[in-house]
């Protein structure tokens, strides 16, 4: 069991309320997903060439999770000497947004040689990520998640099934730019997609399902595929399971199997469109009396734009 | 947990819950056990936000009235009581009911009704997948559209649709029949079509009556099962 909720706001002045009316809305799936939750948002974009990576340091064991274990100064210094461009870096606690001028494929390989304990989480121009281990409370409180401004988000409370409980094996999941996706359910055909993919060069960062999915809609959409059609492809190619929630920097896009085992609603208003696998998480949300409640049907793709 | 805060409301034996400042446990017990003691016989609930197993495991001649939408198990198991949701109903409403009526107002989720022995479950907008799978006895009248795999191994009981059903309806079906009124997707296996007999027409009359919708019992067909699943064949050329 898992939950999943997203928010997109319509209304541009509720861009700055964004985090604040989503952590209700995490914290009520708590009891569908009590061992780990993140969340992705979406805001205005960095101006090109630049681009932001978020990063994740593990602490330690035995180090409390709330404080910042990790030299980000340090590593900022060194990456500066390392791959010579504007780097600006901000971090909270074991998590930090590098906002860097150079590619980011340089800074990632500098990372992997240079900064071993650093996970990158997420790279685009509009994404930010967050995730970790921990009740959905405390890692709202954690990072802060109140305080997040943006377009719409993605986030998911994790009740693991079938990986490892670790902040990497944590939803959402991302891959390319600006792309992710949290799942409620389980994929009985990971490996078989992993397999595929893999001789394509595409690597995988843990033995998760979900990021299985995850790998596979990026590697369509590089293929050319829009992300509608790549779900669609997904339904002759994705076996088990799934509510998958997607964002990208420019929509929020929901999926159920044709079995609909795992739930999801929606509700939608003239100034948001919400979603999440239970009422419950949606029941505190400004005129969601007057709001257009509905489940997605099976194996129809929803998309709402920015 | 909350205080028990009732409060009567207008009729003399009745009740209000909010559920904004009451406990859902308050709620329920007051409905199994201090309602009967104290002579109340109708309930009113508000603000349920979703909540899980409102109204659950009732068993007595209640008229509980719930305004908002509903998590999981609503009314389930539910006997003698008259349940009403002015709103949504989440996964497995009147799941495994016994007696009495259910009604939802708004669409019910998946597995609605599921394996109910008794009594009816009224769901006026749609009933998403399953509804009424593993039906044991319970009547179902749906006013929109059931979705796959609806009343799958229905053993006995009676479920009308006003609407259309997705894919697989009635799919190894025993004893239980099916009167829908608008299109089928896909039969599942062993359901087909049968003629309306005076007594099918008199059912389904019954049943919308019951639920108070206006349509001529003459607009529905009757799904049944063919029954051909019911003994092993043993000259079909079958590879296992």
């Amino acid at each position: 069991m898992c939950g999943i909720v997203g928010l997109l706001v319509k209304n541009p002045e509720l861009r700055d309320r964004l985090g604040e009316l989503m952590v209700p809305m995490l914290i009520g799936m708590t009891d569908r997903g009590p061992d780990s939750a993140g969340l992705a948002v979406f805001s205005e974009p960095v101006e090109a060439p630049a681009h932001k990576m978020s990063l994740y340091v593990p602490p330690p064991p035995g180090v409390d999770a709330d404080a910042s274990s990790y030299d980000w100064s340090g590593m900022l210094v060194e990456l500066r000497a390392g791959v010579a461009h504007d780097h600006h870096l901000s971090s909270m606690a074991s998590h930090a947004i590098l906002t860097t001028a150079a590619d980011p494929v340089a800074v990632t390989a500098w990372l992997r040689e240079h900064a071993p304990r650093v996970h990158v989480l997420s790279v685009g121009t509009s994404i930010d990520l967050y995730k970790d281990i921990g009740s959905p409370a405390s890692i709202a409180q954690r990072y802060s998640f109140n305080t997040l401004r943006g377009t719409h988000l993605v986030g998911h409370t994790r009740m693991a099934t079938e990986s490892a409980v670790t902040p990497a094996h944590a939803h959402p999941f991302t891959a390319g730019h600006d792309f992710c996706l949290v799942h409620n359910g389980s994929l009985s055909n990971p490996h078989l997609v992993r397999r595929k993919l893999e001789p394509l060069g595409i690597h995988f960062d843990t033995d998760n399902d979900t990021e299985a999915a995850c790998r596979f809609f990026e590697w369509r959409m590089r293929e050319g595929d829009d992300l509608v059609s790549a779900v669609h492809r997904g339904f002759e190619e994705l076996d088990g399971f799934y509510t998958f929630l997607m964002g990208t920097d420019q929509q929020l896009l929901i999926v159920r199997d044709a079995f609909s085992c795992k739930p999801a609603v929606v509700a939608e208003t003239d100034e948001y469109v919400a979603i999440a696998s239970e009422f419950r998480s949606l029941a505190h949300l400004p005129g969601i009396r007057h709001a257009s409640v509905f489940e997605p049907k099976p194996q129809e793709v929803y998309s709402w734009r920015v | 947990m909350a205080r028990v805060t009732t409060k009567p409301a207008s009729a003399g034996n009745s009740r209000e819950f909010d559920l904004a400042n009451v406990a859902l446990r308050e709620v329920n017990r007051f409905l199994h056990q201090d309602a009967a003691n104290e002579g109340v016989a109708q309930v009113r609930v508000l603000n349920p936000d979703g909540a899980h197993s409102v109204a659950c495991g009732l068993n007595a001649e209640l008229e509980v009235e719930v305004d908002g939408n509903v998590g999981y198990y609503l009314a389930g198991m539910n006997k003698l009581a008259r349940v009403t949701v002015n709103g949504n109903a989440g996964p497995g409403a009147a799941e495994n009911m016994m007696s009495g009526l259910v009604r939802v107002r708004g669409y019910a989720s998946t597995g609605a009704g599921a394996s109910a022995h008794g009594g009816c479950l009224v769901i006026e907008g749609d009933a998403s997948l399953r509804c009424g799978i593993s039906l044991k006895g319970g009547d179902i009248v749906v006013g929109g559209s059931v979705g796959s795999f609806s009343a799958f191994m229905a053993q006995a009981g009676r479920i009308v649709i006003c609407g259309d059903a997705g894919d697989a309806l009635g799919d190894s079906l025993y004893e239980a029949v099916i009167y829908i009124r608008g299109d089928v997707r896909s039969l599942g296996a062993d359901a087909r079509f049968e003629p309306m007999t005076d007594q099918d027409l008199a059912a389904v009359k019954e049943l919308l009556t019951t639920a108070g919708f206006k349509h001529a019992p003459g607009e529905f067909r009757r799904i049944a099962s063919a029954k051909s699943l019911y003994h092993w064949n043993a000259d079909a050329n079958q590879e296992y």
